[in-house]
């Protein structure tokens, strides 16, 4: 069994990549794996947006990251510098900043990319998604 | 022309690869940026930079016209860091009809070779 650790840099429905991240992640736990971390960074950080409401006959990306993190217990990490940026923001960042809303919410995590650093040297592998 | 170095390139902990300009998109601010806390976590650090990201490197540069706060501050960080191993791509710096002389920091240039046995040699490597 491998530890695997996934960085998705590409926006949820303009590229391709962030779908594929979510397959492989489905494939490395159908195949007795351990999916350890998810790390969401440049684009990659709207894939975590709890306002997401794709058409209902598309895969929801945002609910197939929740739902690896419920079955398998998979972190979802978002960038917070990156994040706070393009607008995803939890609810404390939100207050912070006076934002109308927050966008963002568990089991998403705002996190520093000492975490990304962290998840590097702790898992096995680590795959980049890039559009 | 360019001297290429003959020496083979040692290994770091993490390879960040850059291969973005500084204006027109964020992604060499965000290679940067992970570079930067990497070093801070202890870890030996070394940056490619590759086709237009050589032009990260240019001297000269400032805060534009096209609204950006640039990546030469973040460069200016990187001796801080302890990050001091900068290779280029000396194809690409031919490529833009640059030398080395054009260049804020001291690199080293490789060949393409060479480049393919860096990303093969270093245990971590992440691109932008």
């Amino acid at each position: 069994m491998l530890n695997y650790a996934l960085l998705l840099y590409a926006a949820p429905y303009s590229h391709q990549a962030a779908l594929s991240a979510l397959r492989f992640a489905d494939t490395v736990v159908a195949n007795g794996h351990r999916m350890k971390t998810v790390f969401f960074y440049h684009d990659g950080v709207h894939n975590a947006s709890a306002l997401m409401a794709p058409p209902q006959d598309e895969v929801h990306l945002a609910d197939g990251w929740r739902r690896l993190h419920h079955e398998h217990g998979t972190e979802l990490l978002v960038c917070v510098a990156a994040g706070l940026r393009r607008g995803l923001l939890d609810v404390s960042e939100a207050n912070r900043h006076g934002a109308v809303s927050h966008s963002l919410e568990a089991p998403f995590a705002l996190t520093g990319v000492g975490q990304l650093i962290d998840a590097m040297l702790t898992s096995d592998r680590m795959i980049t998604f890039a559009p | 022309m360019t001297d290429v170095s003959i020496s083979r390139p040692v290994p770091q902990d993490l390879l960040v690869v850059l291969r973005h300009p500084p204006h027109g998109t964020h992604w060499l601010r965000e290679g940067l940026d992970v570079a930067l806390v990497a070093a801070a976590f202890g870890q030996r650090v070394g940056l490619l930079f590759q086709g237009d990201g050589i032009y990260a490197l240019l001297k000269g540069q400032q805060a534009g016209a096209l609204g950006q706060k640039g990546t030469h501050s973040q460069l200016a960080m990187l001796e801080m860091y302890d990050i001091e191993t900068l290779w280029v791509s000396a194809r690409g710096l031919n490529e833009r009809g640059l030398s080395t002389d054009d260049l804020m920091l001291p690199v080293v240039p490789l060949e393409a070779s060479a480049v393919t046995e860096l990303l093969q040699r270093h245990p971590h490597t992440l691109i932008f």
